[in-house]
């Protein structure tokens, strides 16, 4: 189905591609005021998923050593090591209450850490997928954008068109029957159909990642932000929940507590798909000329 | 904004890990810089979009389907105005080109069959889908043609039965590949425009005419190269036009493209692109003065196609290094956004 807004703005993903009575639109919330870096999630996404292990690298980039979201990287937990730049806040952690520290104030260490996983984004308006030559990748009925392995052809363009840089060509290991093919985040599309939630959520410890309908995380996001802004954390602010951004608003959104492109976002990405119909018509114009040009070339003389 | 984590300024600070945000790009090369230095912050300095993971095949891929394309286009005009030479030179060009083509597609999708398997659904979302119907739709008729004509250079005593039936399709099939040749020579240009890639999406006005001029200077050139002198007059003109297009357009796009222009003048892009306009300016100024010289056809034939190389090869360089380094990205779109011009849907 193509409508007036199937390139860009506001819609309902899975009724734009045509389902009838699909269930809510279904994504993450991820807060990460109450991130604490554990990497459960990448664990349980590798887990759950059977994604292979990637290239073991000691980055010396404080505790981020899986480099970023890739085809062996479904869940990226991003750490960003700071000076500190203002006085503790009590963000509202869950806990028991920490021991009493014994460290006098001055010489506690100046440094804080901000910490975010990260995911694709389930794009309202995914580039990936609307550049797939063979429709390997598809809408589900829960709004959330697949691959099927069985259907790429490792042609690539998907990789080149996410605006976020999600999805990627596996390249190892060596032998694994998925090297060459589009591999990213499904939001646990085999978990859902069966009524759970997605591996990252659950094992989450701390509630940095929900999951559930987009509608409703969207309220609780915007409680979330209130609720810090109020206890002075100005900083605070959420990230793709629009649905008039760039890519209609993401299922997956995120309550940030610093710049974007400090956790290695785009700060306001557009869905390159946007575009399209200007750039047809340019290269038809183009084409056009062309023709007219050979054309030309022969009226103007004889041999 | 708080702290930046790497942006310049505060990068000497960070102690552990900080990023080294900026110090890519305009730090090499260093012969000039076109922008000021664009102050931004970014994750350890990682690319945010990612590159296309595409081998150089798609580069050579760009040319030779603009070679195969305007082969097309000049052998069609040959075949109606009675230049069997020129005609020639222009249906073994685009058989040529189209082989390589297919070669160099199939080995970047790593076996024949996915080409098929591409066949299996029309996106018009897909600029690739929409590329391959293109290729599937040129390449049977120019290739009927130039087996035509190759069937047409055997011993007349041969030229019996189902090959004299081939002889007389070579027209109609020959028309059908040269008005099928603009697609295929401006679609590329969507295909490279339609993705996150910095250079390439902010291009996507100018590049089909980049591209088209570049396949016509190209293909202009072979021929000019390898029909009678006498014949290629046609070929002449239409490289002419077409590397004086490419030029325009190329430069009409730098400017207009913003920051990622960049990508376009240092590197290994920028050596190609510059390698590309004096190739492409002297074959076309040998074109104009000496085209009645055999040996000065064939030198600016050569060049010309050299420089739609070139330029090929240039944009393809520039795409890549403006996904690799994420101030490509994030700059613009931050200064979009501080311009209070975020891109939002508007009714
Ligand atoms: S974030 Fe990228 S990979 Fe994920 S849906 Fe959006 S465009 Fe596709
Ligand atoms: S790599 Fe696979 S999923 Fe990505 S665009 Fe190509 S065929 Fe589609």
């Amino acid at each position: 189905m193509i409508g007036r807004k199937s390139l860009f703005g506001p819609l309902d993903p899975a009724a734009d591609a045509g389902y009838t009575d699909a269930p809510k639109r279904k994504g993450f919330f991820t807060d990460t005021s109450v991130c604490i870096g554990c990497k459960a999630c990448e664990v349980a996404c590798k887990e759950w998923n059977d994604v292979p292990e990637n290239a073991f690298e000691m980055l010396g980039t404080s505790y981020d050593n899986s480099h970023s979201l890739n085809a062996n990287q479904w869940r990226h937990v991003a750490f960003i090591e700071r000076p500190a730049s203002k006085p503790a806040v009590d963000l509202g952690m869950p806990s028991v209450g920490a021991p009493v520290s014994d460290v006098d104030e001055d010489d506690k260490p100046d440094f804080q850490w901000l910490m975010s996983s990260d995911v694709c984004k389930h794009c309202t308006h995914a580039a990936c997928l609307d550049v797939c030559p063979t429709g390997s990748l598809f809408r589900s009925e829960f709004g959330t954008v697949v691959v099927q392995d069985d259907i790429c052809n490792g042609c690539g363009y998907c990789v080149a068109a996410c605006p976020y840089g999600v999805i990627d060509r596996r390249r190892g290991p060596e032998g694994d029957p998925k090297v060459g093919i589009a591999q990213k985040c499904t939001l646990c599309y085999d978990r859902l159909t069966d009524g759970q939630r997605p591996a990252c959520a659950a094992a989450c410890p701390t509630e940095s990642i929900q999951y559930g309908d987009v509608e409703e995380l969207r309220e609780r996001a915007n409680a979330r932000v209130e609720l810090l802004h109020e206890r002075g954390v100005m900083d605070a602010r959420l990230y793709g929940n629009d649905p008039e951004d760039g890519v209609g608003g993401t299922g997956a959104m995120f309550l940030l507590l610093d710049e974007p492109e400090v956790y290695g976002l785009p700060p306001d990405p557009v869905v390159t798909t946007k575009d399209l119909p200007r750039m047809f018509t340019r290269a038809g114009m183009a084409g056009t000329a062309l023709l007219i040009g050979a054309a030309l070339s022969f009226v103007r003389r004889r041999p | 904004m708080s702290e930046p984590t790497g942006g310049r300024g505060s990068g000497a600070e960070v102690q552990h890990g900080g990023s080294p945000g900026r110090s890519r790009g305009s730090s090499r090369g260093g012969d000039r810089v076109m922008v000021p230095e664009a102050d931004f912050t970014s994750y350890y300095g990682r690319p945010i979009v990612k590159a296309a993971p595409w081998e150089r095949d798609i580069a050579y891929y760009l040319f030779t389907g603009g070679v195969a394309a305007g082969s097309s286009l000049l052998a069609g005009g040959a075949d109606l105005t009675d230049r069997p030479g020129l005609r020639r030179a222009g249906r073994i060009g685009s058989l040529v080109a189209l082989l390589l083509s297919v070669v160099a597609l199939v080995h970047d999708l790593g076996k024949p069959s996915r080409f098929l398997n591409m066949l299996r659904v029309v996106k018009l979302t897909s600029p690739m889908s929409v590329g391959t119907w293109i290729l599937s739709l040129h390449a049977p008729f120019a290739g009927l043609a130039s087996a035509a004509e190759l069937v047409g250079m055997l011993p007349a005593r041969w030229q019996r039965g189902p090959v004299r039936l081939l002889l007389r399709l070579g027209r109609p099939a020959g028309l059908v590949g040269a008005v099928t040749a603009p697609p295929l020579a401006a679609y590329t240009a969507v295909l490279l425009s339609d993705t996150a890639t910095p250079a390439w999406h902010s291009a996507y006005e100018e590049l089909p005419f980049v591209f088209c001029g570049s396949a016509a200077a190209a293909s202009g050139g072979w021929a000019m190269a390898t029909a009678p002198v006498a014949e290629a007059g046609p070929a002449r003109a239409f490289a002419v036009g077409g590397a004086a297009v490419e030029l325009l357009m190329a430069h009409r796009m730098e400017s207009s493209m913003g920051l990622s222009a960049e990508t376009l003048h240092t590197g290994k892009a920028g050596t190609l692109i510059r390698a590309s306009k004096v190739l492409t300016a002297a074959g076309a100024a040998g074109a104009l003065l000496g085209g009645r010289s055999r040996l000065l056809s064939v030198v600016s034939g050569t060049a010309l196609m050299a420089g739609s190389l070139c330029t090929r090869l240039g944009v393809y360089e520039a795409g890549l290094a403006s996904a690799n380094d994420p101030k490509y990205t994030v700059v613009p779109q931050r200064e979009r956004v501080e311009r209070g011009e975020q891109v939002r849907y508007q009714g």
